[in-house]
C-alpha cells in the first residue's frame, strides 16, 4: 500500500471519529457562537462601519487558544488509552503515515468549522464593499494559526494519556506563541531588553504572522513560519511516540 | 519463518526480556507460557514491531524488523493482549478499517470483511459500537482483525482470555487449523491449551527462556506427567526467591 492511501485510510476513521461522538456538534456549535458572539458584541462588527472582517479575524488567535486544544486533545492520548496505539503501530503503516493521518483529519474538521462561518463574509459584502482579496488572506491565516495550535496539541496528547493534561499543556504552549509577540507584552519586554532580543521572540510568535494576513499581504515568511511550526511539532510528536516504545 | 536472536529488552535499569532466542517454521503452533509478568507480551510487541529490541535481531519471512518493518508487518496478523478497538466504532466499521490498512480494497475487501466475521462468529454485534461489546465479543472483534488478511504468521497474546468454553474450544481449533498452514505463536495461562493446539512450547521466567519441547516432552520431566507440576517447577513464585531455574533447564 503506497503512503498516501495509508495516509487517507487513518485520516477518514479520525474524522468520521468527530461525528459519531458529539464532539463534533458541540464543537462546531460553541465555535460559531464565539465568533458571533467576539465579532458582533465585542468587536463591534457594526460600530466601526467598516467594510472588513478585522473584528472577526482579529479574535482568532484568543478563540482558537482554547478550542484548537479542546479539538486536538484526544489525538493520540486517546490512541493510548485504549491501547489502539499497539494495534495502529503494528500495522503495516508507518509512524509519519498515522501522524500525519491524524493531524490531516482534525485539521479538516477545523477547517470545516472556518468554512462555517461564511455568512460573516455574506453580511459584509452585502452591507459594504469590501477587499474580498483581504479577506480571502485573512482566512488562510486563520486556517494556518489554526493548523500550528493543532501541531501543539498533537504533540502533547503524545506527551500522556490523560486528556486534561494534554489539554493544559497544549494551552499553555499555545498561550506563550501568542504573548511573544503581543503588543503589550513586547512594550514591556522593550523596556528591558534590547530591541534585537524583543524582535528575535517576537519573531517566535504566531501574533506577527497572523497580523501580516490580516493586511491581506500573503508573505511567504509567514507561510513558512506556520508550516515549520506544523512540521517542528509533528516531528516531536514522532520523537515522542517513537521514545515511548524504546522504554 | 520467524527468527529470534538473543532479544533484550530494557525498561530502565529492568530486563523485561533478558536473551531470548528462538525460530518458529510454517506448520508450527508455538505456545508461550510463563507467570505473569514473565515478558511474554513484551516479547511479542517486539517480534510484532511494537517495541524495538534494546538489543537482538528479529527476522520475520526474511525481513529484519527493525531495518524493514513495513514487509515484516505485512506479514503478520496481531492480537494484542487486552483486545484494544476503537470505541467508537462499530465492529463493521472496525474491521473494514483494518482491512484497508492492509491494502485490502472493493470486493477483496468485502469478501476479507465476511470471512473474518464468519471465523470469529460476529454477525450478531457486525453493526454495534465496540464500546457496548462484552468482554468476550471485543476479544472476538480483536482477533477477527487479527485475521483479515489471512496472515502467514499470527500472533495471539492470550487469544482465549475473556471467552466463554464454546467460544475457547472454536479459537483452540481455528488456531490448531491454521496452524497446519501458517506459523502460530500464542501465549496462555491455560496449560490444557498448550496440550490441545500446540506443537512446541516455551516457557519464560523473568525474561529468560528456562524450558522448550513439545508438549509431550515437557510433560515427560514430571513423575506423574502432568504440565502443571513442571510449569510450577520450573517458575518458581518471588516467594520462594533463589535462582534454581537454571539448574532445572540444564
Ligand atoms: N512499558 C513498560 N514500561 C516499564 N515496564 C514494563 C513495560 N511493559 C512491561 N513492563 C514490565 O516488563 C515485565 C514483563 O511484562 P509482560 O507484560 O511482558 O509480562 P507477561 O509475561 O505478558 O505477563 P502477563 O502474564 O501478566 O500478561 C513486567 O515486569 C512489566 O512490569
Ligand atoms: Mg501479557
Amino acid at each position: 500500500m503506497n503512503a498516501w492511501a495509508a495516509i487517507r485510510t487513518i485520516m477518514k476513521r479520525e474524522l468520521a471519529g468527530y461525528f459519531t461522538s458529539p464532539i463534533a456538534y458541540v464543537f462546531l456549535v460553541i465555535f460559531l457562537l464565539l465568533t458571533g458572539f467576539f465579532t458582533f458584541t465585542i468587536g463591534n462588527f457594526f460600530e466601526r462601519g467598516e467594510a472588513s472582517l478585522v473584528s472577526f479575524f482579529t479574535w482568532h488567535p484568543w478563540l482558537y487558544l482554547f478550542l484548537v486544544p479542546a479539538a486536538g486533545m484526544r489525538l493520540w492520548s486517546e490512541e493510548r488509552r485504549l491501547g489502539t496505539m499497539e494495534l495502529l503501530l503494528t500495522m503495516p503503516v508507518t509512524t509519519w503515515q498515522a501522524i500525519i493521518g491524524k493531524f490531516l483529519a482534525s485539521w479538516l474538521f477545523l477547517a470545516l468549522a472556518l468554512a462555517l462561518t461564511f455568512p460573516v463574509a455574506i453580511t459584509v459584502n452585502y452591507f459594504g464593499d469590501p477587499d474580498n482579496g483581504v479577506i480571502f488572506a485573512g482566512y488562510v491565516g486563520s486556517l494556518m494559526l489554526a493548523g500550528a495550535y493543532l501541531a501543539v496539541s498533537c504533540m502533547t496528547s503524545a506527551l500522556t494519556r490523560n486528556q486534561v493534561i494534554s489539554f493544559i499543556l497544549s494551552v499553555m504552549i499555545c498561550l506563550f506563541l501568542i504573548l511573544a509577540g503581543y503588543s503589550p507584552v513586547t512594550d514591556l519586554l522593550s523596556q528591558y531588553a534590547s530591541p534585537v532580543v524583543v524582535e528575535i521572540v517576537a519573531a517566535f510568535s504566531v501574533m506577527t504572522h497572523f497580523e501580516g494576513f490580516q493586511r491581506g499581504v500573503l508573505d511567504t515568511r509567514d507561510v513558512v513560519f506556520f508550516a515549520s511550526v506544523i512540521g517542528f511539532m509533528l516531528f516531536v510528536t514522532g520523537v515522542i511516540i517513537r521514545n515511548q516504545r524504546a522504554g | 519463518m520467524i527468527k529470534v536472536e538473543h532479544l533484550v529488552k530494557a525498561f530502565g535499569p529492568k530486563l523485561a526480556v533478558n536473551d531470548v532466542s528462538f525460530s518458529v517454521e510454517r506448520g508450527e503452533v508455538l505456545g508461550f507460557l510463563g507467570p505473569n509478568g514473565a515478558g511474554k507480551s513484551t516479547t511479542m510487541r517486539m517480534v510484532t514491531g511494537y517495541y524495538p529490541p534494546t538489543s537482538g535481531r528479529i527476522t520475520v519471512g526474511g525481513h529484519d524488523m527493525v531495518e524493514n518493518p513495513i514487509a515484516a508487518k505485512r506479514l503478520i496478523g496481531y492480537l494484542p493482549e487486552n483486545a484494544p478497538g476503537y470505541a467508537d466504532m462499530t465492529v463493521n466499521g472496525f474491521l473494514n478499517f483494518c482491512a484497508e490498512l492492509r491494502g485490502l480494497q472493493g470486493d477483496a475487501r468485502k469478501r476479507a470483511v465476511h470471512r473474518a466475521v464468519e471465523l470469529c462468529f460476529l454477525e450478531n454485534v457486525l453493526y454495534q459500537s465496540i464500546d457496548t461489546l462484552s468482554k468476550g465479543y471485543k476479544h472476538r472483534t480483536c482477533l477477527a482483525q487479527s485475521l483479515i488478511h489471512d496472515p502467514d504468521v499470527l500472533i495471539l497474546d492470550e487469544p482465549t482470555d475473556g471467552l466463554d468454553p464454546n467460544q475457547k474450544h472454536e479459537v483452540r481449533g481455528l488456531i490448531k487449523r491454521l496452524g497446519e498452514s501458517k506459523v502460530v505463536i500464542f501465549s496462555t495461562h491455560i496449560l490444557e491449551e498448550v496440550e490441545a493446539a500446540c506443537s512446541r512450547v516455551i516457557i519464560i521466567d523473568r525474561g529468560h527462556i528456562v524450558a522448550s519441547g513439545t508438549p509431550a516432552e515437557l510433560k515427560a520431566r514430571s513423575p506423574e506427567g502432568k504440565l502443571d507440576e513442571v510449569f510450577r517447577a520450573i517458575t518458581l513464585p518471588d516467594t520462594v526467591k533463589h535462582d534454581v531455574s537454571h539448574e532445572v533447564h540444564a
